[in-house]
């Protein structure tokens, strides 16, 4: 046991993702996805909102690699800004149902009793809502706008989080080192934070990363019903709106966001997954040497 | 009124509970009563399962008891609050078994050790470093592991960090839950050694838990040998080795390998009939969610006789010392 235990942990999980390509390929499309988002403006050749009547549902070209919509803006561009609002969604959807989940699942993991009670049948309530739905009804009573979508998801999503952080917490908080914190007097917040929560955050982090490709799906349907990021601003799901409407003479239009969509949905995937597989303990012995 | 005074001292879990079933109940400590002297040893001795890492997390204050009292320098813990509280957890502390799992992986030497001296404000800020080079001094490391994290060292030197943290508040009663039984035999005398050391240093009072007779013979003032939950026999160490009495410290020792010093044989060379009763120790410990009726330990015994599975034998005082056996 001594000589397996003397390489870091981060060392061991860089190696495994590395070993694993589908998922170090889904990580490097993340990297990817990323740049493109916090460099719109280089990537894109045209203002995405540019109306040119004269260049109306052209075909891919040269001058418009990825063609152009019924207004005659670029497509490729309109993709180029639209990822940042996939990103932006992702990211702060996941961020709410993260911090959300972390809190009620470590109250009701570290305390137990009738805090975990009522939390856990509270989860158990708002698993039972099928969710896409409350988040129509609530967007039509609310309405349509980038924030309430990104904040309405975030609250809807928090469940699993909150199970996964509960029970990293009821194995964690058994552990001798956190017994002998107990037992030195440190205060419960203190050993929540110091001794169980930086412990527990490996599995969170694979799930936030999950987490991220459901709200880009969630999203860009939103937008696709017209319920989501509204026109002019571009978003994948209202480029696909104008696509179905033009299906029979512009593939381009469905095509493109639809893939866009696809690729980053499965990239967070396989990087979620690959990353999960990498820290698992269990897995470490296989496939290394 | 005494330094740690346990009387009565019960511990039951509850067992989960199958549907229409009466609920059960895992008797882990079933009435346990001893006390600690200041500065002195006291040994619990049992096998796995016997209840004395329970009765470790009950005088800590880790578990609430099911009943029974403990109270430490006259005080019952369950009563302490707040500042009291605070006392009580920079007089006593514990040092773990598995010196792999009582150490956090993402803190370095130093975060660990200088935490309780941040706890209970025992150095002012500036001299923590020195503090913790001190503590880990007198424990055999030296200052180059500090900035380093637990998956870098041995089993040994995890323990040594871990009665580092122990002795950070300088503590008046340890509790040692089997600190040796997860290290290699070379290194078990060196850690011992070093709690020897404190103890006659320091004055510092030690619960030394252990399944290990030979390990307590030279250590501990006092032994108590627990079975299923109960103290069978407690006695002086050396009446205890010079004479032991229940059938199961018996047991226990001609189970205890002994050690050939110079051509001189330690370790337990009492009577032969004990020697015969080796192979009684292979059967299992029965389970303490049915504990059986009569005397516990009756299924094993080889001498059990009459009353043994009906009657339960009390602790009584014979020749100065207690022991729970029909056979006295």
């Amino acid at each position: 046991m001594n000589g397996g235990m003397k390489k870091s942990p981060l060392k061991i999980y860089w190696k495994r993702l590395r070993q694993n390509k589908l998922a170090f390929t889904g990580g490097v499309m993340v990297l990817v996805l990323f740049l493109v988002a916090a460099f719109a403006s280089i990537f894109s050749p045209y203002d995405p909102n540019e109306i040119d009547r004269h260049n109306i549902l052209n075909p891919p070209s040269l001058t418009h690699p990825l063609g152009t919509d019924e207004l005659g803006r670029d497509i490729m561009s309109r993709m180029v800004w639209g990822s940042r609002i996939s990103l932006a969604v992702g990211f702060v959807a996941v961020g709410i149902a993260t911090l959300i989940g972390i809190l009620l699942g470590s109250l009701a993991g570290y305390y137990g009793g009738w805090a975990e009670r009522i939390i856990m049948r509270f989860i158990d309530i708002m698993l039972s809502i099928p969710t896409f739905f409350l988040i129509l009804a609530v967007i039509a009573f609310i309405g349509p706008s980038i924030w309430n979508i990104m904040v309405i998801i975030g609250l809807t999503s928090w469940m699993g989080v909150a199970r996964l952080v509960r029970a990293e917490f009821l194995t964690l908080k058994e552990r001798e080192y956190v017994l002998a914190a107990r037992a030195l007097g440190v205060s419960d917040l203190m050993i929540i934070l110091k001794h169980i929560m930086v412990n527990s955050l490996a599995p969170v982090f694979v799930s936030a990363i999950l987490g991220v490709a459901s709200a880009i799906l969630v999203e860009s349907a939103l937008s696709f019903l017209g319920l989501g990021v509204q026109p002019p601003t571009p978003s994948w799901g209202n480029i696909l709106t104008s696509g179905k409407d033009n299906i029979e003479i512009a593939w381009w239009l469905s095509v493109f966001p639809g893939l866009a969509i696809l690729i980053t949905v499965m990239s967070y995937n396989l990087f979620g997954e690959g990353l999960r597989d990498a820290i698992d303990p269990r897995l470490w012995g296989t496939g290394e040497s | 009124m005494g330094f740690l005074d346990i009387v009565d001292l019960k511990k039951h879990f509850p067992v989960k509970r199958k549907l229409f079933a009466e609920q059960e109940l895992l008797r882990a400590v079933d009435g346990v009563t001893f006390s600690v002297n200041e500065g002195s040893v006291f040994a619990l001795v049992g096998e796995s399962g016997s209840g004395k890492s329970t009765v470790a997390r009950l005088i800590l204050r880790l578990l609430p008891p099911t009943s029974g009292n403990i109270s430490f320098q006259g005080r019952e813990i369950q009563e302490l609050r707040k500042d009291s509280l605070k006392a009580f957890r920079k007089s006593v502390q514990i040092i773990f078994q598995d010196p792999f799992a009582s150490l956090n992986p993402r803190m370095t030497v130093l975060d660990t050790v200088s935490e309780p001296l941040k706890v209970h404000h025992i150095v002012k800020r500036s001299e923590i470093r020195d503090k913790v080079t001190d503590l880990l001094k007198s424990v055999g490391l030296d200052d180059d592991v500090l900035t380093r994290y637990p998956h870098e060292f041995s089993g040994g030197q995890r323990q040594r960090i871990c009665i580092a943290r122990a002795l950070a508040v300088s503590p008046k009663l340890i509790v040692a839950d089997e600190p040796l039984s997860a290290l290699d035999v070379s290194i078990q005398a060196q850690i011992l050694n070093i709690l020897q050391q404190l103890q006659k240093q320091s004055n510092i009072s030690f619960l030394f838990i252990s399944h290990d007779l030979r390990v307590v013979q030279y250590f501990s003032d006092e032994i108590a040998v627990m079975y299923l939950g109960k103290i069978v026999e407690h006695a002086k160490t050396e009446e205890l080795f010079r004479k032991p009495m229940h059938p199961y410290t018996n047991l226990l020792l001609s189970s205890a390998p002994k050690l050939r010093v110079r051509g001189e044989e330690y370790g337990f060379s009492g009577s032969s009939e004990a020697e015969q009763m080796t192979h009684r120790l292979d059967a299992d410990v029965p389970s303490p969610i049915a504990i059986p009726s009569g005397c516990p330990f009756h299924p094993r015994c080889p001498k059990k006789f009459e009353p043994c599975d009906k009657v339960i034998p009390g602790l009584r005082e014979i020749s100065g010392r207690l022991i729970s056996c029909h056979l006295y």
